[in-house]
């Protein structure tokens, strides 16, 4: 099974929630713990998300929508989440793509 | 002096303000280093904090934002956003704006 399959129960939380709450067009969650050095598997993730609900709200209310959303996965072993939203007419502007995450620096926490 | 004080003091004494891990020259956190390095390919003087230097603020600061995580970008005393945020404004060209702007009306360097 490849590390990026969403199968942990933090992504199915994730995805769970975010499917009875938000609207949207296109929702990818990408599980990137492999690419940060602290052994834990569900450390990092990316999301990108497409809503007609992000239309006309600033980048900073988008997300807070989101923290709003997932404020006890954020409070749990979740270090990083990534989060890239859109209204459908910037991602079809980006033609459908979200940008990479940067890997770990590595050097604050030995394992 | 309270935590809550001085966070409120460092955001309003300079106009372009980064809370962090670690320093731009040796950023703890790969979303850390890549805020700081697009605010330094920017080209104007900023402040930063290293709130692991800080854990007082790294506690308190992000009840106040009301945001989750760090980096943290406040410029003229307002929460911009995190890494996310900061490198889409870079990659769309609004961040050179915004702090070439902000640094005109602030001659004087912040730090």
């Amino acid at each position: 099974m490849s590390s990026h399959t969403v199968t942990t129960a933090v992504a199915q939380r994730i995805e769970a929630t975010l499917q009875q709450a938000l609207p949207c067009d296109y929702l990818e969650l990408v599980n990137e713990s492999h690419l940060h050095g602290r052994g834990e598997l569900d450390s990092h993730y990316k999301l990108t998300l497409v809503s007609e609900q992000f239309t006309g709200l600033s980048r900073i209310a988008r997300h807070r929508l989101l923290n709003q959303l997932l404020a006890a996965e954020l409070a749990g072993p979740l270090h990083a989440l990534a989060l890239h939203l859109y209204s459908p007419s910037e991602w079809q502007q980006r033609q459908q793509l979200a940008p990479a995450s940067p890997a770990c620096r590595g050097g604050s926490k030995a394992p | 002096m309270e935590t809550i004080e001085k966070i409120k003091q460092q955001i309003a004494e300079h106009p372009i303000l980064l809370y962090m891990k670690g320093s731009p020259k040796l950023p703890s956190c790969g979303f850390s280093s890549q805020a700081s390095q697009v605010l330094m390919a920017c080209g104007q003087p900023f402040a930063y904090v290293d709130i692991l230097q800080n854990p007082d603020i790294r506690a308190e600061l992000p009840k106040y934002a009301d945001w989750p995580t760090f980096p943290q970008l406040w410029i003229e005393g307002e929460l911009v956003g995190g890494c996310d945020i900061i490198m889409e404004m870079y990659q769309q060209g609004e961040l050179q704006q915004i702090i070439s702007d902000v640094a005109a009306r602030h001659p004087a360097p912040s730090e």
